[in-house]
């Protein structure tokens, strides 16, 4: 029987806000994905967060981090350049505090994404697709140079980004288990692997650190040359221990099976953070492997992946972007 | 030899080949034999201290060599060298 209470009964429930209701997200252990006795694989659920995505804790902490050293006073306009995720969690975070919001954002990205800023309230300006989220980075960055009054939070090179995982998302994990062997998470701004890692490292540094990035379509490397690439201030790659690449495709194929196997309707880039997670499992003898699903399935269902054969979605696997 | 495979963004450089084959025990090795079949690309791959360029990723197959031994990783006959720009999410 459930017996848990209410923090503040009776008047009315434990969070006085959405805001305050973020993080605290289900661990859930995936039994029909263990490769062998003695391993267990767990996925974090950040899906579970308000919008849908592990954003949540990161757009709250930067918004507050800047509140709080009075670098914004309501009615700035906040900007920010994204792949929709952070964005959609500024743009609920912003609605509720009074800034308004504008984000730049890849041009391919999903029509959902497009959707849940708009439905927030958010202006969007558009950056090449071809260019990924890099192209939205300079784009933003150009913005800000060109008008000050924009408060930038960047969540690639802004503390408080790591931080939010390091006292919240990697505190909860070790409130559960007693010992973690290896966590798995996707590498976009390295906020959640570098708050991550190091919380678990300090807890026991045997703990394996393990990146998994997109391959992305080559429709999606667009850049003009190579110095186009990007890599956040925030990332210390001392702090991984591996570093993997994952296709759309395989990415796509693992989503399927999560959803398939395991019931989780998760997005893109969980498919790809969950096959990488088998495969340290596969390779190790015993522990828990923590990985993180980073999204819900919602916001991509319209690309066909959930519902489509691997083999009718080779064009959407090359133009859009996933992470 | 160990194939490696050319991104969209070098392949003017290694006259549209999207793979090309290179002998080398590590991963300097075989991108220098790159770099000298197709000149172009070496101050692409290489910083003037002879370093891999900051922005560019290079995978043994497909880990990150950055994460295992760097430039010096061995790299065996039949492995495959993928070299991607880095690129951000979020």
């Amino acid at each position: 029987m459930f017996e848990q209470s209410l923090e503040n009964r009776p008047c009315g429930g434990r969070y006085g806000d959405l805001i305050q209701a973020i993080g605290h997200t289900p661990l859930v252990e995936l039994k029909r994905l263990s490769p062998k006795p003695g391993v267990r694989i767990y996925a974090k659920l950040e899906s579970s967060n308000p919008t849908g995505s592990v954003k949540d804790r990161v757009a709250r902490a930067m918004i507050e981090a800047a509140e709080e050293s009075g670098a914004i006073r309501p009615g700035q306009t906040i900007l920010e350049p994204t792949s929709g995720n952070t964005g959609i969690s500024l743009a609920m975070i912003c609605a509720h505090r009074g800034y308004p919001l504008k984000v730049v954002m890849p041009d391919n990205v999903t029509g959902e994404r497009t959707a849940l800023l708009h439905m927030h309230g958010a202006e969007i300006v558009y950056s090449p697709g071809a260019q990924g989220s890099n192209g939205a980075v300079a784009l933003a960055l150009e913005m800000a140079e060109a008008d000050s009054s924009y408060y930038m939070p960047y969540q690639y090179g802004n503390p408080a980004n790591p931080l939010a995982h390091y006292n919240g998302t990697a505190v909860e994990i070790l409130e559960e288990l007693d010992d973690v062997a290896a966590f798995v998470a996707g590498l976009g701004t390295g906020g959640t692997l570098m708050g991550n890692g190091r919380r678990l490292k300090e807890e026991d540094p045997d703990t394996l650190i393990v990146a998994a990035e997109p391959l992305q379509g080559e429709l999606v490397q667009g850049l003009r040359s190579l110095e186009d690439g990007f890599i956040p201030p925030i990332v210390d790659l001392s702090l991984l221990d591996r570093k993997i690449f994952v296709s759309n495709r395989d990415s796509v194929v693992w989503t399927k099976r999560l959803l398939a196997e395991e019931g989780l309707f998760a997005g893109v880039s969980s498919g790809a953070i969950a096959k990488v997670a088998h495969r340290v499992a596969s390779e190790i003898d015993e522990g828990n492997v923590v990985f993180i699903v980073c999204d819900d399935g919602w916001r991509y269902l319209s690309s066909g992946v959930y519902t489509k054969p691997i083999e009718e979605l080779e064009e959407t696997l090359e133009t859009t972007s996933f992470w | 030899m160990s194939t490696v495979k050319i991104p969209p963004v070098l392949r003017s450089s290694t006259g549209g080949e999207k793979e090309v084959a290179a002998e080398g025990a590590d991963v300097g090795a075989v991108l220098r034999a790159v770099a000298a079949d197709h000149p172009a690309t070496e101050s692409q791959l290489f910083s003037e201290e002879g370093e891999l360029n900051r922005y560019v990723n290079v995978y043994l197959n497909d880990e990150d060599v950055r994460v295992l031994d760097g430039l010096a990783t061995p790299v065996g006959e039949s492995d495959t060298l993928v070299i991607l720009p880095a690129m951000a999410g979020g």
